[in-house]
């Protein structure tokens, strides 16, 4: 059967409204949410299909990123002010003053890179692994796609994502 | 309809699902144009640009042959031509991110058309304003000693110096910077990745780091992005404020001041949204992107531009003010030398550069259009540049005791360096222009650009026009 290598059934649609039937549809015909993938060119954010996976810890993974650079930043100041005590302008060996400015820049530069980095584990990329989608995509239309279906489901499956304005359902093997 | 069921806001009100599978294709279509036909004329301009640029880089060789005695710099100038490059392409990369990441953070829905064309800028002009203070050092080879690593000599940069301090910031800023104009490419490179064909289409697959545009892949992004435009904000603007403090740290006359910090600040916006409209101007014209940078844009950017141009009136005349009124003797040298002696000249071409000529053209609104923010924004260009050169070379020549006076004149080869700089930077927006899509093409998706924004003027006429309908 070729549904034991298929890894996804899915249908493409032409605007985010039948892309919302479809995802309503789905979870009425018993399919669970993290089984359900909503593919598009655009976010869009007035859809409530795409409010899932709104919760992230980002900000917070930023902030982290921030106070580790400010650290780094007091640290790197302290060593290499004190590995080399040489008396410049009058100012201590240690000065605060215009450590913060280092201070400051690593705090940035610390939040940006846990944010590029968090960002990039979360959305798991890059990744070379071969994952749903269809080039359609980028020409607008919306993919909805139910992963690893069971067998016996398939055709309930094709039925309901057709019953949302298409005509076609594709396999993704 | 059911979808309304979770939905916050109408569904009916959304301007993107107004936008059809047609709009949609017509936006790759367009967007993508400049990427797949090449005209004989882009390969001129690519040669001419680059020989230029290798003009610039052999007289850069020659310099480093000869040593710095070859350039104008020479007791009491010591900064010149160099540093004069170095402010100003630090100024002019507050194009990009800066106004983006505001322009983001307030949501105001015109910039998704001129967010990458700026964003552009402030990565290319970063990259070469950092490397000037590499060209004014006599020995270029040893640059590394401004980074902090562990030495056999055990001898650390002097972080108290403003010179390490130009180090942090514009590393964070141009790292901050490229991250900021990188992660909404990847979208667009899954785009490309779809649309292209044979070796491109392999090299945007890999730069799409296998982008599917899943819903949570779009949340993430763009909770990214809102994060990187609060970072980067403050970045921008420490960044020039660390630059000023090249100069006010010490005690040259006129360079030892509280305003010099917002002062440069204000420039570099100034310029920075200069710079920008030039280039939205070009591209417009170049790569036929009429239907999506409207004259709204530039009548916008212009209010913009008259707003910076009236604060660095302001700033200027603040400066200036405070010198004559303190009435020191070292001071006023320099401020004589500006005003009525050998640098002024160029003092009162950028007075007009920057805000008499700016202002009347930016100011009414029948003269804000295309032509006059573009003929404003060379006019600044120019101008800030002039300022940049005020700030440095006069104070140096005029310090303190009349025995140190000087006088600088630029050589051949700071004026080829130069002008390579100005050319490097066209090949290079040229050549990414090429090879990516200059507008962001997902933002202008989300923006729902089939209702484009039109200028007070062009709303009048619509109304007109409906008024006389039958």
């Amino acid at each position: 059967m070729e549904g034991a290598t298929m890894k996804a059934i899915y249908g493409l649609y032409s605007d985010p409204d039948s892309a919302q039937h479809a995802v309503e549809s789905l979870r009425r015909a018993g399919v669970a949410d993290d089984s359900i993938s909503v593919l598009a060119s655009q976010p869009y954010e007035e859809y409530e299909f795409s409010h899932r996976y709104k919760q992230t810890w980002l900000f917070w993974i930023a902030a982290g990123g921030g106070a580790l650079g400010l650290w780094l930043g007091l640290g790197l100041a302290y060593l290499t002010e004190t590995r080399w005590p040489l008396v410049t302008g009058g100012m201590p060996i240690f000065a605060w003053w215009p450590n913060i400015i280092i201070m400051f820049e690593l705090t940035m530069l610390g939040a940006i890179i846990a944010t590029v980095v968090s960002l990039l584990a979360m959305t798991e990329l890059p990744t070379i692994r071969s994952k749903v989608y269809d080039p359609e995509v980028s020409q607008g239309k919306i993919l909805v796609a139910v992963e690893n279906p069971a067998d016996g489901e398939i055709s309930t499956l094709e039925r309901t994502l057709k019953g949302s304005g298409i005509t076609e359902v594709k396999r993704f093997t | 309809m059911k979808t309304l069921a979770r939905c916050p806001r109408s569904l009916t009100s959304s301007a993107s699902s107004d936008m059809d599978l047609a709009t949609e294709r017509k936006i790759n279509e367009d967007l993508l144009r400049p990427l797949r036909q090449t005209s004989v004329w882009f390969f001129l301009l690519i040669a001419g640009l680059g020989i230029i640029v290798l003009a610039g880089v052999g007289s850069w060789m020659y310099q480093v042959w000869n040593g710095l005695a070859v350039a104008g710099i020479r007791w009491p100038v010591f900064w010149a031509f160099y540093i004069t490059n170095f402010v100003f392409w630090i100024g002019i990369s507050h194009a990009g991110t800066l106004i983006s990441a505001i322009l983001r953070l307030v949501n105001a829905t015109w910039r998704r058309p001129v967010t990458r064309c700026a964003e552009v800028i402030t990565v290319f002009a970063l990259m070469i304003g950092a490397m000037f203070p590499i060209i004014h050092l006599g020995r270029p080879w040893l640059f590394f000693w401004l980074i902090p690593y562990p030495s056999e000599r055990q001898i650390w940069p002097n972080l108290r110096s403003p010179l390490a301090w130009d180090f942090f910031a514009i590393s964070t800023y141009l790292t901050g910077s490229t991250l900021f104009l990188l992660l909404p490419l990847i979208p667009d490179f899954a785009l490309l990745r779809d649309q292209m064909r044979g070796w491109r289409k392999r090299i945007y697959a890999v730069l799409a780091l296998g982008w599917q545009g899943t819903t949570k892949q779009w949340h993430r992004l763009e909770a990214a992005m809102q994060i990187m435009a609060i970072a980067i904000v403050p970045v921008a603007v420490s960044v020039h404020t660390i630059v000023s403090f090249d100069f006010s740290m010490s005690s040259v006359p006129m360079w030892h001041s509280t305003v010099f910090g917002p002062y440069f600040v204000a420039g570099a916006i100034f310029s920075g949204i200069a710079a920008l409209i030039l280039a939205m101007a070009v591209l417009r014209k170049a790569l036929h992107l009429e239907e999506y940078l409207h004259p709204v844009h530039f009548q916008n950017l212009g209010k913009l531009l008259l707003m910076m141009s009236l604060l660095w009136g302001y700033f200027t005349f603040a400066e200036r003010l405070t010198t004559w009124y303190g009435n020191n003797s070292a001071e006023m040298a320099v401020f004589w030398e500006t005003q009525t002696g050998a640098y002024s000249p160029l003092f009162w071409t950028m007075v007009f550069c920057n805000f008499v000529i700016p202002f009347p053209l930016l100011a009414i609104r029948r003269l804000r259009t295309i032509t006059g923010t573009v003929i404003a924004s060379s006019l600044i260009v120019v101008g800030m540049w002039l300022e940049r050169f005020l700030i440095i070379v006069p104070s140096l020549a005029t310090k303190h005791l009349p025995y140190a006076w000087g006088a600088y004149r630029p050589q051949p080869v700071e004026i080829m360096i130069t002008v390579a700089t100005f050319a490097a930077m066209v090949l290079l927006y040229a050549l990414f222009a090429k090879a990516v899509p200059i507008i962001s093409i997902w933002e202008l998706k989300v923006g729902g650009h089939a209702q484009p924004v039109l200028t007070p003027e062009e709303q009048e006429e619509q109304r007109e026009l409906w008024k006389a309908r039958p």
